[in-house]
């Protein structure tokens, strides 16, 4: 199985478990506990926590492990939004129509169950927001902006360092999502001037199922969820020790070699998608420079989304139409909607390099590709 | 050989994939997301989502390859919508023929076919037998005669039919159950799902009236004498005798005709018909039956085959004469499917 779906996870790379390993088999204290066997856990977790902090240039007080990127910008978002309202700074909140469920659902929640305001800004046709369009939305009651630092679909990225200084300015928190952002393109903190920042492990060959959010000294959040008080009172539960050690050396070895492996992936990237374009019909979702390195997101006139991708599949080739709904049937995307791209009578296919990814592995992939199209294409589309 | 399993999450469609799997096939299975269905609802449709979680562990024991498609959309505008609208029109629709011409069946086996299977399955309840000399197949009724659904696709062609395989109806209900428990399979005590998919709790009236709201008309007896009033004709079938609020009669009275908002009702002698008129035509024995002694025509899901002579009146449309006993209580956008002993030969929309 040729492996072109790293936009959705990534495989753990062996260092990364060699990392973990001890505190899954030799020891298994509670980072919380006084005795010795607790030290050596919360010596683990604080490992990794500096880890975090280097990579990111944060302090590690500001690094708080959650359960993944879900969890991360639930806590930015809704925590941010709960405390600056309960400051009684206001009670609106903007977001972008790009952003991934994990943003977009939690600012709905906040209008239609919390008494929020919210302002869905829309992208341009080429999938980027228009900084200025996002801070027109901004009014004196706004007390929270979200917004990706770039799309898991389309692999657009957002002008974050543009708005960023702008809302500070304003007084203005700021929460952004950069699971897909980060060792693709740069996440400076410090320049976007964010409040908050959600990141994942698998996205970059870490574990699932733990995440980071970057929670900036002196910004109040109020807590999901209530418990021991752990990671400063934001965030209770016992620490995940194997997971977070996962975490913290996937993060760092993914920032160490980012330098490199960006233009490695941007030049197979560029290989992938000249190869699909020779099927013919095929065009570039999304602005072709201000993009992710390893993401080739297309349109393909005349066939069937998903059912390109069970042909691609069966002929050993993963790659993904979006996101995937409850029952597992393809979404149609609201980021291609949002776009205004077109939906009828056209596929679109998301292709995603990683750090597994060979320039065969690419070729071979563009020959199963041309070779579903052209069959989808004489057979009518496979259009359901 | 490919195969696509089409995987309800029933017992039936369960067992198929795992004979094909068992024959030697290569299967994948394929769960058709039909509606926004949340879990948990009463009845038992094939749509929900604990549905799609009973095939996907279905697939998961089976060891097969396992998609979901949603077809959500297209069942809305190509079934349910139609399901509407005929009884808006005075007419009682048979949805399932709808889903499994536009949708389950015959859309379906394109889409498998173009995306590289060579044959679809699903569970319905029927037999193909090929017969060597002329190549043709035939579609003959299930083996357990109180599940059969030749029925409802006698509009599938031939060339789909030698693209289609239906290893369910090859056995009993009872034994399918006991085959899939022997194999562990979740979905081997499932209940039946009878009713029609999109109106899990059954109350068809209630459903179209969501639909269509307040339509009211006259009933009128056989001499067109004022006999009451009721809220919407789509709550009327021919051959229906209860609800309709006329009770103390002498003599049972029925639904005979529905004329736009006038719900026609007589005493049952009057539902008896001779002949009837049906269009659009479909033969899934390749080609109209030659006239004989030996056809029968059945007019409802759950109907008798009756003795007919069948004519082609051309352009697809047929009438059918009933030369033995008349049934009861024909309505009109049901089916008519035209049978010889076993084997069914095509059939048509009543008129």
């Amino acid at each position: 199985m040729i492996n072109l779906d790293h936009a959705a996870t990534t495989p753990l790379e062996p260092a990364v478990l060699e990392a973990m390993r001890p505190w899954l088999t030799e020891s298994h204290g509670n980072p919380s506990s006084q005795h010795a066997l607790g030290q050596a856990a919360r010596a683990g977790v604080e490992r990794a926590r500096e880890q975090v902090a280097q990579a990111l240039a944060v302090d590690p007080l500001e690094v708080i492990f959650t359960s993944g990127g879900t969890e991360a910008d639930n806590a930015g978002v809704k925590g941010l939004a709960w405390a600056a309202r309960a400051a009684g700074r206001g009670q609106h909140v903007v977001t972008t129509a790009l952003e991934h469920h994990a943003v977009l659902e939690a600012c709905e929640w906040l209008a239609t169950h919390q008494g929020f305001a919210l302002t869905v800004v829309p992208p341009e046709r080429d999938g980027i927001v228009d900084p200025q369009r996002l801070l027109d939305a901004v009014t004196d009651d706004t007390v929270l902006v979200a917004a990706m630092a770039a799309n898991n679909e389309v692999g657009t990225l957002q002008p974050i360092a543009e708005i960023g200084p702008a809302l500070a300015e304003r007084g203005v928190a700021l929460h952004v999502d950069a699971v897909q952002a980060f060792g693709r393109s740069p996440v400076d903190i410090g320049a976007w001037q964010a409040t908050s920042v959600a990141l994942t492990a698998h996205k970059i060959n870490g574990p699932k199922g733990v995440g980071v959010w970057v929670l900036r000294r002196g910004a109040a959040a109020t807590p999901l969820s209530h418990g021991g008080g752990q990671e400063r009172g934001v965030r209770s539960g016992t620490l995940a020790v194997p997971l977070i050690a996962g975490c913290g050396e996937a993060i760092a070895r993914t920032a160490a070699r980012a330098e490199d492996e960006i233009p490695r992936l941007r030049r197979l990237r560029d290989r992938l998608l000249t190869g699909l374009e020779r099927a013919g019909g095929v065009r570039l979702n999304g602005c072709r420079d201000r993009r992710l390195p390893h993401n080739a997101h297309v349109a393909v006139d005349g066939v069937d989304g998903e059912a390109l991708l069970l042909a691609l599949d069966a002929a050993g080739v993963a790659a993904s139409t979006g996101s995937a709904c409850q029952s597992g049937a393809a979404e149609p995307s609201h980021v291609l909607a949002a776009m205004g791209a077109p939906l009828e009578g056209t596929g679109h296919l998301r292709l995603t390099c990683g750090l597994d990814t060979s320039e065969d592995d690419v070729d071979t992939a563009a020959t199963a590709f041309a070779a579903a199209v052209d069959r989808l294409r004489g057979a009518g589309g496979g259009f359901a | 050989m490919r195969v696509l399993v089409a995987l309800s999450g029933g017992v039936d469609s369960s067992m198929s994939a795992a004979l094909l799997v068992e024959a030697g096939y290569d299967v994948t299975g394929v769960h058709l997301k039909m509606a926004d269905t949340p879990s948990g609802l009463p009845g038992h449709g094939c749509c929900t989502l604990d549905d799609a979680r009973d095939a996907r562990r279905v697939a998961d024991a089976l060891g097969i390859p396992f998609y979901v498609w949603d077809l959500s959309e297209p069942f809305q505008e190509r079934v349910v919508d139609d399901f509407v609208a005929e009884y808006a029109a005075g007419r009682t629709p048979n949805p399932c023929i709808r889903c499994n011409e536009r949708v389950k069946y015959t859309a379906l086996l394109t889409r498998a076919r173009a995306v590289g299977f060579e044959a679809l399955a699903t569970g319905h309840h029927v037999r193909l037998r090929r017969d060597p000399s002329s190549g043709r197949v035939r579609l003959l009724r299930a083996a357990d005669p109180g599940k059969d659904q030749t029925y409802v696709l006698y509009m599938a062609g031939q060339e789909q039919l030698t693209h289609t395989l239906w290893p369910a109806g090859e056995h009993h209900k009872h034994e399918l159950r006991a085959m899939a428990e022997q194999r562990g399979l979740v979905t081997a005590s499932k209940p039946d799902s009878n009713d029609i998919c999109f109106v899990p709790d059954g109350d068809v009236g209630g459903f179209l009236a969501e639909q269509l709201g307040a339509r009211p008309g006259r009933i009128v007896g056989p001499d067109g004498e004022d006999l009451g009033r009721h809220q919407g004709s789509y709550r009327f079938t021919i051959g229906q005798r209860r609800g309709l609020g006329l009770a103390g009669r002498d003599e049972p009275l029925y639904v005979t005709g529905i004329d736009g908002s006038t719900v026609h009702v007589g005493p049952r002698r009057m539902l008896a018909t001779t002949s009837l008129e049906a269009h659009g035509a479909a033969w899934v024995a390749g080609e109209p039956p030659a006239d004989d002694a030996t056809l029968t025509a059945q007019v409802r899901y759950r109907g008798q085959p009756l003795p007919c002579a069948v004519d082609d009146l051309g352009r697809g449309r047929i009438r059918v004469d009933f030369t033995d006993e008349p049934p009861v209580g024909v309505a009109p956008g049901q089916a008519v499917a035209i049978y010889r002993g076993e084997e069914c030969l095509g059939g048509a929309t009543i008129r």
